[in-house]
């Protein structure tokens, strides 16, 4: 599909979402949206991810609500908000990891590369392939280094040795953790340090050679200089992939990022919703809502 | 009282009641060993460990009853572990968590069945329809060892859900977050993680087997001898020791003995080899 069909098709499901009776919504929040729309504006370059009007359900409870964003590509792009706003779920809707919640549901549109990753045909393994995904908690495999990594190519069917050792190094490398561990790849990946977990996990999800990478606060179990080391890879990584991270560290997400997501929940039990988008330099010098503004500089509630 | 003394009486009763199982674990070895010595040494090791079993002249030998122990417990464990395996699977992998509780009970149960229930149902079940399907007695090592499979299913099954259902969802996650199937899940990431519980689950089942008596003689023969097939009558250890305990004296008495003896060490084999399994490193890391 070509990037003009892609913005026809978007632009379709826009003017549908301004359709859609957004019910109590007043009118501040409309002009929000239309905020919003120019924030989409100033997204140059690609869209990886186009969201439309995005909603979801975890059985009854609505978790977010009316999400229209694009995620461009080659890029980071970090989510940020107060905790239970619904950043992890949100996360995991767009590599379908909600799946696996009970009564999960999600209306509206969510493209990777023009396509509805919630289409009934599509295939959720390749989809999982394509948008890799690390978890808040390094979780390597109880197995060895070298079969953490080359556990995503087994499953693709890959056999040959060689070729194993060959995406092992590879991916180890491109995670800058191949100085440390390349004399330790039949070692356990449990007696690596957390940040070198973490990095293998980030090596692990690089095997498969996805397009997008969602982080969901991957560095809250580690110490500063390990902290350090992931935000460099990620620098790096930025060349090559489309990065998603979402962050409770503030400054993590004004020094590494390009774009910034600001979800926010009313009360309790409401749905999370999309307050701000835009440019990381813009929303965290000039946000264009006063809830930004208390959030970020930590004044809120 | 004041709660030093409270504290003192306490732990001086529990101190008690652990010198009570210790030394009653003593005494069941020292027994064991004092009434087995006559026929060690009046028959002799060769003459106890051979395959020939005829008081009348003499002859004293278990190594009929000792692979007859052997032949159905693994049977058993054989025809029982995938079994086992497969519904720890179904029950903690497939079925709806509505119902997985339903299932439980249902092995739950299954475990509290008694043994001579079971011994009855392949006495009058089991044991003929093996005849009619294959023209001999029907009893035998195949009839124990279906029954032997029903026993340690339960067992194996309960032991081999905990361990899989101890094993981190993050685990999990992690592979389908990289592409791989529900099956690939299980099969590659769960299974592994989870094998040092199943081995002990598939120990604990062995203990059970090896120790089976009754449902056992109901269906095993019986005869003294080296069976010539699956389905004709032999004895196992434990079989051979319930059908001469009434009316044995000297040596045969101290034979049978001596096969409880070599019961207890393969009990405590297994108990070792239990140990060994669970505290097997946890952080070790496997290939496939
Ligand atoms: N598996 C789940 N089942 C039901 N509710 C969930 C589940 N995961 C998260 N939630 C709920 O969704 C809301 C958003 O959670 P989450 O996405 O984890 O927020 P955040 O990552 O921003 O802290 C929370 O209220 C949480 O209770
Ligand atoms: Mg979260």
């Amino acid at each position: 599909m070509t990037v003009a069909e892609v913005r026809a098709r978007t632009a379709e499901s826009r003017s549908q979402h301004e359709v859609v009776d957004t019910g109590g919504i007043g009118r501040s929040s409309s002009l929000k949206e239309l905020e919003m729309v120019h924030n989409q504006a100033a997204v140059d370059g690609e869209a990886k991810f186009r969201l439309g009007s995005m909603s979801l359900y975890y059985g009854e409870r609505k978790i977010l609500e009316d999400i229209t964003m694009d995620i461009p590509e080659r890029k980071i792009t970090a989510i940020i908000g107060p905790s239970g706003c619904g950043k992890s779920s949100f996360l995991r809707c767009l590599n379908r990891m909600n799946d696996l919640v009970e009564g999960c549901r999600v209306e509206g549109e969510v493209l990777l590369d023009g396509e509805d990753v919630y289409r009934r045909e599509c295939d959720v393994t390749a989809l999982r392939q394509k948008v890799g995904m690390v978890f808040q908690k390094p979780n390597p495999f109880p197995k060895t280094v070298y079969e953490n990594v080359a556990f995503g190519p087994r499953i693709l069917g890959i056999k040959e040795r060689a070729q194993l050792d060959e995406i092992v190094e590879s991916s180890l490398k491109k995670a800058a953790l191949w100085e440390e561990v390349r004399d330790k790849l039949k070692e356990p990946a449990l007696a690596l340090s957390g940040g070198q977990q973490q990095r293998l996990c980030i090596a692990r999800v690089l095997a498969v050679e996805p397009e997008v990478i969602l982080l969901d606060e991957p560095c809250s179990a580690l110490d500063p200089i390990a902290t350090q080391r992931i935000e460099d890879l990620l620098s790096e990584l930025r060349e090559k992939y489309t990065i998603v991270i979402v962050t409770h560290n503030m400054q993590q997400a004004a020094r590494i990022s390009d774009y910034t997501a600001f979800f926010l929940i009313g009360c309790q039990g409401d749905p999370g919703r999309l307050v701000e988008f835009g440019e990381t330099g813009t929303i965290f010098t000039a946000p264009a809502d006063e809830r930004t503004e208390r959030y970020i500089t930590g004044r809120f509630g | 009282m004041t709660s030093i003394s409270r504290e003192w009486l306490v732990r001086k009763t529990l101190m008690v009641t652990a010198m009570v199982v210790v030394v009653g674990l003593a005494l069941v070895v020292f027994f064991m060993v004092k009434e087995s010595l006559p026929a060690f040494r009046k028959a002799g090791p060769a003459n106890l460990f051979s395959a020939t079993w005829n008081p009348r002249e003499g002859r004293y030998g278990m190594l009929v009853f000792l692979v007859g122990t052997l032949t159905t417990t693994a049977g058993g464990l054989l025809l029982g572990t995938p079994l086992a395996l497969s519904l720890a699977l179904f029950l903690t992998q497939v079925a709806p968590r509505r119902s997985r509780g339903l299932f439980s009970r249902a092995v739950e149960v299954l475990a509290g069945v008694p043994s001579i229930v079971l011994g009855w149902l392949g006495f009058t079940m089991l044991v003929p329809w093996i005849r009619s399907v294959t023209g001999s007695s029907g009893s035998g090592i195949l009839a124990a060892s279906i029954i032997l499979a029903v026993m340690v299913v339960p067992t194996i099954t309960a032991i081999s859900r905990d361990a899989l259902e101890a094993v981190p969802s993050s685990y999990a996650q992690a592979s389908l977050a990289l592409g791989a199937t529900r099956w690939q899940t299980i099969f590659r990431v769960i299974l592994p993680a989870a094998r040092h519980g199943i081995l002990a689950a598939v120990i604990l089942g062995m203990g059970r087997a090896v120790g089976e008596t009754m449902a056992v003689a109901m269906v095993i023969g019986p005869a003294s001898v080296f069976p010539t097939s699956l389905t004709s009558p032999t004895h196992t250890l434990t079989t051979k020791i319930l059908m001469e305990m009434g009316e044995s004296t000297g040596v045969q008495r101290s034979s049978l003995f001596a096969m409880g003896l070599v019961l207890l060490f393969l009990a405590m084999a297994l108990v070792v080899l239990v140990r060994r399994v669970s505290k097997a490193r946890r952080y070790e890391g496997w290939v496939e």
